[in-house]
């Protein structure tokens, strides 16, 4: 284990009975913080279930060709979809990544039991009461529930208690590092991947707390006690919550980039401060941009609109470039300083590509980088905005980013929790090593058929899109069937990766080998380099290969970018 | 650039150094600029007229 993790503590204060030394990284591991990351990380993967069923139910409905469900069935999946994917699936792994970077990295106890019970409770009460208020036909809301659509009270205090509970994990993961820092558990700075899970845990903090100010005067509106909720407050504030959870999302994603980077090729960040400022500029940054969601609102002006959609003038599109070059960078100078160091790509053929735990997070870096980086600035330009708003171009974005992005890398990062945490090993290696490619190649394909059928115009959150007898004739160019037919092909393939996900994982928790006592068996073998190979100085990091790869993204940023300025000038013709 | 303490640290180190810190930054700055902004907005926006 090196660098991104490499502040490696000198003595932890665990009770003795309550920790173990991890037969693979010698780290030693909280039991207690285990037992909370098992249980959270199961609870992620049945919610991820649900939400997997909801999507291939909708994406079928979409697909105009099939168009399956009726329409109040598909606008209540869609509203389950949205919710166990975007927030139980999610902020429960999160809460498990808090638990092991806060715990095992700092070689320290957790906090509080009786808060780590609390947050599990609370979010599994509340994710429950909410999946039960939907399935019951009473909250065909959709995610957003903007007022005056009213759902039922449970739903909202559903969400209440999620976001409660989830504030109450952040509050013992701040609580951890804090006796980390008492016990002198660790010296100097916190590692990279403790800094990153601190930064979406501040995110998260904000995040929370716009939950808190937007759901409970809609849960009294829902019981009659407030009599009305203003539209245009419960936008501008439900989206603290809505979009900004999804920057947690990318904080998250982004440490466990760094985290795998490691794990798979012992790869170490080029230059911490870089690193790390990058991580500042997403916490005072990222979350201004939840106003992309409000480009077209009358409420608000034209200044607040281009200074918040932009982060401030694009400091967090910054760190995320920054990241982008830092973590493929680091990779490659890990990779070249094992001898592959021919040609300007040597080190990424000889990568190790058959480890779902490399696969998955290189996968999700270029889907989250190509794909949910330049549609995310793309769309969130405010003149740009206006030819995409609510069609089916940010749905298209954002399941490059949340799917192909963020649950991408949690799948990848699960292939080692398992044997790490849960000591368990898997079945079907081989089926484990595909399952990266078929969820990765399904959902880019979906993506893209989502994303050029909007530019169809096809309206997003749409049961029929064709206005099946209706007074007049409306519809779509056939170009924009093609597109759905795409999407939904993608729909089906991702499926597939994400039930393989799950079948794998569920049969290595509760069935599979116990490995307690042995080190995991390698995902892939240590490459040889060729003989002759001239490998890297220690004290060099070059990077060519990279610096290729980041021009070759600039180049499809600017060419999408200014694309869309075209089109829109096509759109208004200026005489 | 910037300087450096007694006990050698860059100012931006300390400020990464420091968790509380970048949590009150991380809480004030979007809160003002996205949520209190906003809501400001609002505030001031006349109401229409009814046709």
């Amino acid at each position: 284990m090196a660098s991104a993790v490499e502040s490696l503590p000198i003595s932890g204060n665990h009770p003795a009975s309550e920790v173990r030394t991890c037969d693979t990284t010698s780290l030693p591991v909280c039991l207690t913080a285990q037992k909370f990351i098992r249980m959270h990380a199961v609870a992620a993967v049945v919610f991820l279930l649900i939400g997997g069923i909801a999507a291939i139910l909708i994406g079928l409905t979409r697909w105009p060709a099939v168009h399956l469900l009726p329409a109040e069935w598909y606008y209540r999946l869609l509203t389950l979809h949205g919710l166990n994917m975007l927030i139980f699936w999610i902020l429960n792994f999160e809460i498990a990544v808090l638990y092991f970077a806060g715990t095992v990295l700092l070689n320290t106890r957790l906090a509080s039991r009786w808060a780590a019970w609390g947050c599990l409770g609370l979010m599994t009460v509340g994710a429950v009461m909410v999946d039960v208020a939907i399935a019951q036909g009473k909250s065909d809301v959709l995610m957003t529930s903007y007022v005056p659509l009213r759902a039922s009270p449970w739903f909202y205090l559903g969400i209440i208690l999620v976001a409660v509970g989830t504030l109450v994990g952040v509050i013992n993961y701040f609580a951890t590092i804090y006796i980390a820092k008492r016990d002198k558990t660790y010296e100097g700075s916190v590692p990279l991947v403790v800094f990153g899970a601190t930064a979406a845990a501040i995110i998260a903090v904000v995040t929370l707390l716009h939950g808190a100010v937007v759901m409970i005067p809609t849960w009294l509106w829902s019981m009659g006690v407030l009599s009305q909720i203003d539209p245009a407050w419960y936008r501008i504030t439900w989206w603290g919550l809505g979009h900004m959870s999804q920057q947690v999302n990318v904080c998250a994603m982004v440490s466990v980039w760094y985290l795998l980077g490691t794990l798979t090729t012992g790869a170490s960040p080029l230059n911490q401060g870089v690193c790390r400022g990058a991580f500042v500029l997403y916490i005072l940054f990222i979350n201004l941009a939840s106003a992309h969601h409000l480009l077209v609102d009358p409420g608000v002006g034209a200044g607040w609109k281009i200074w918040n959609t932009s982060y401030a003038m694009y400091l967090a599109v910054l760190a995320s470039m920054i990241h982008g070059f830092t973590v493929p960078a680091s990779v490659e100078v890990a990779m070249r300083k094992k001898g592959f160091n021919r040609g300007l790509f040597g080190w990424l053929a000889a990568a190790p590509w058959s480890n779902p735990g490399f696969s998955g997070f290189f996968l999700s870096l270029v889907i989250f980088g190509f794909g949910g980086g330049i549609t995310g600035v793309v769309l969130g330009t405010q003149q740009i905005n206006i030819m995409a708003h609510n069609t089916m171009r940010i749905p298209g974005h954002f399941h490059v980013t949340v799917v192909g992005g963020t649950t991408l890398a949690f799948m990848a990062l699960t292939y080692y929790v398992v044997p790490l945490v849960f000591q368990r090993d898997f079945y079907a290696k081989a089926l484990c090593r595909i399952q990266p490619y078929v969820f990765a190649g399904g959902i880019t394909v979906m993506a893209l058929g989502m994303s050029f059928a909007g530019s169809y115009g096809v309206p997003r959150r749409h049961w029929d899109v064709e206005f099946t007898g209706g007074q007049f004739a409306a519809g779509f160019d056939p170009g924009a069937h093609v597109m759905l037919g795409v999407m939904g092909v993608g729909a089906l393939v991702a499926f597939v990766g994400l039930l393989l996900f799950i079948l794998l994982v569920v049969a290595a928790v509760f069935t599979g080998p116990a490995i307690a006592g042995q080190a995991m068996q390698a995902w892939h073998e240590e490459p040889q380099a060729p003989a002759d190979a001239a490998t890297m100085a220690e004290e060099e990091h070059n990077t060519p290969g990279t610096v290729v790869l980041v021009l070759v993204f600039l180049t499809t940023f600017a060419v999408y970018y200014f694309a869309n300025w075209k089109w829109l000038s096509d759109v208004w013709e200026v005489r | 650039m910037g300087t450096r303490d007694p006990d050698g640290k860059h100012p931006f180190q300390k400020l990464m150094d420091n968790p509380w810190l970048l949590l009150a930054l991380g809480v004030v700055i979007p809160t003002v600029s996205y949520t209190v902004w906003g809501w400001i907005e609002l505030w001031v926006l006349p109401a229409a007229t009814l046709p």
